[in-house]
């Protein structure tokens, strides 16, 4: 977290809340109409919490507990539909129960904002966190921020309303948590007053569409402007719409970091550009890129590497999707050596998602990194501090002798 | 396809730009109902059972019409006409 230059700042409320309570408390401050939502471990937290602030009267949001995570997120696509702000969370199978009806939200452009507490899939069956869950969904069309820790998942939140609903965006977004790691752990939160957030956020804003009657209204259901949602698209217009979703994409580039700076200015917080987020990178030599709270952990590492004279960096990656691809090769142009490292896995592929997707983005460059890719973390699995200094340690290697011996390794794996 | 509009002319996510009541439906049939008039007894038991209502009888002469328009091609008016009037038939040339 960097400090933009400071304005004159509202009073801000020190809270002590885990991740999943941080979420709630911040998607109770942008007045949802509704919340649709069916519980799952490492989520849990975020609903139940909610629902409190219903039975206690201090939302004005209509509270839908649904038979599965597919309702939930179907009820939040029709609500949307109607023009309602709305709001759910999931993790792991519930996720996957979604799946169907995530790529429906993106591709009806409803805006709804969706928190995950990041869970491995089953089988063997497992409660804990990794990214296997929301790397599933990479192609559902949906803006993936991921956070990494309960301050940044507070604040993403208030963000993401904001995004999704932008006339030039209207895409639905995930606010990814490490689960446990972030959502169940008590940390220190600033919180923002009601009036501020809601300020912020205001009202949702509809991007204009015309109808069959021929008249240029804003896109919701509303009996006084009919028009029909959701057909058929065959060979003739599907592939037009798809490409009109890459395009609300590259709005959401420039919209994710204008509203992270608006953010910064209200709150004195700020997460890199929003898109991506740096830690002592800009005279690195080895770097490590990674997304979520791994982050954290890694740059009590690289502060130690340096009292060492070791020149390490961190490159965190907050926006998956849109990907931001220019930034990451500007941030690793002079980099000798990179390991990106992945907190989910790919059988049978070359590496996993990051890894792939940041190999990807280099290619280009007339100059790049030797790149490796670390998988580690599955189901929870847990490196300490100084298992970490391992992969600087190898990345010095790469860096002296200009080689890697090899591509991938499985990252705290007993072989 | 040069008459279909570009992705940047249509509106957002797929919302419709014309009235359904335009929407011909029936364009991608692979059968056709074909009629043998000496056969037809003007029962209408076609009419009745077509699940598009795509057959009418016509108002002057009371001989049975097909809305090509709209029929699907689905066949079950052959199959359920007493006399076997109506055969399904793939268009020549297709």
């Amino acid at each position: 977290m960097t400090q933009p230059q400071q304005q004159e700042q509202p009073k801000q409320k020190i809270v002590a809340m885990n991740g999943d309570e941080a979420i709630a408390y911040a998607v109770k401050q942008c007045d949802v109409d509704v919340v649709a939502a069916y519980p799952i471990t490492p989520q849990t937290i975020i609903v139940e919490k909610f629902s409190e602030y219903v039975a206690n009267g201090e939302v004005q949001t209509e509270y839908v507990c649904t038979e599965s995570e597919h309702s939930a997120i179907t009820a939040c696509l029709a609500a949307g539909a109607t023009g309602a702000r709305t709001f759910t969370a999931s993790a792991s199978a519930g996720l996957a129960l979604m799946h169907e009806i995530l790529f429906v939200t993106a591709g009806a452009r409803i805006p709804v904002v969706l928190a995950v507490a990041n869970r491995a899939l089953s089988s063997p069956i497992n409660i804990h966190g990794d990214h296997s869950d929301s790397m599933a969904e990479r192609d559902s069309g949906w803006i993936h921020i991921y956070a990494e820790n309960a301050q940044e998942a507070y604040d993403s939140i208030i963000q993401a309303f904001k995004i999704a609903e932008d006339p030039t965006v209207s895409l639905p977004i995930f606010i990814g948590v490490d689960g446990f790691t972030i959502s169940h752990t008590l940390e220190r939160v600033d919180t923002l007053t009601d009036e501020v957030v809601q300020t912020f956020v205001g009202q949702r804003q509809y991007p204009t569409v015309t109808t069959h009657e021929g008249k240029t209204v804003p896109f919701k259901l509303d009996p006084a402007n009919p028009m029909t949602m959701g057909p058929i698209a065959l060979q003739n217009y599907y592939y037009e719409f798809k490409r009109q979703q890459e395009e609300a994409m590259k709005n959401a580039y420039k919209k994710i970091q204008q509203i992270h700076n608006e953010y910064a200015q209200i709150s004195g917080r700020s997460y890199g550009n929003g898109l991506i987020d740096t830690y002592k990178l800009d005279d690195a030599e080895i770097a490590i890129t990674v997304i979520g709270s791994t982050a954290g952990t890694l740059k009590d590492i690289v502060d130690q590497l340096r009292d060492e004279g070791i020149k390490a960096g961190i490159l965190r990656i907050r926006t998956f999707r849109p990907f931001p691809a220019e930034e990451i090769q500007k941030a690793l142009q002079n980099i000798k050596a990179v390991a990106v490292m992945d907190k989910s896995m790919s059988p049978g592929g070359l590496g996993s998602t990051l890894f792939s997707e940041i190999r990807n983005a280099l290619y280009d460059q007339k100059q790049h990194p030797i790149i490796v890719n670390y998988i580690f973390g599955l189901g929870g699995r847990d490196s300490s501090p100084q298992d970490f200094r391992k992969i600087y340690a190898d990345l010095c290697q790469i860096a002296k002798t200009g080689q890697a011996e090899k591509t991938i390794t499985y990252f705290g794996l007993r072989e | 396809m040069s008459q279909e509009k570009t992705w940047k002319e249509i509106s957002l996510a797929a919302v419709t730009s014309k009235s359904s009541v335009n929407f011909q439906t029936g364009d991608w049939k692979t059968y056709m109902p074909n009629l043998t008039c000496d056969k037809c007894t003007k029962c209408l038991t076609c009419a009745i059972l077509c699940p598009e209502g795509a057959i009418r009888p016509n108002p002057e002469t009371g001989q049975i019409e097909f809305n090509l328009n709209y029929c699907k091609g689905c066949g079950i008016c052959a199959n359920e006409c007493p006399v076997k009037a109506i055969n399904m038939k793939i268009p020549e040339g297709e």
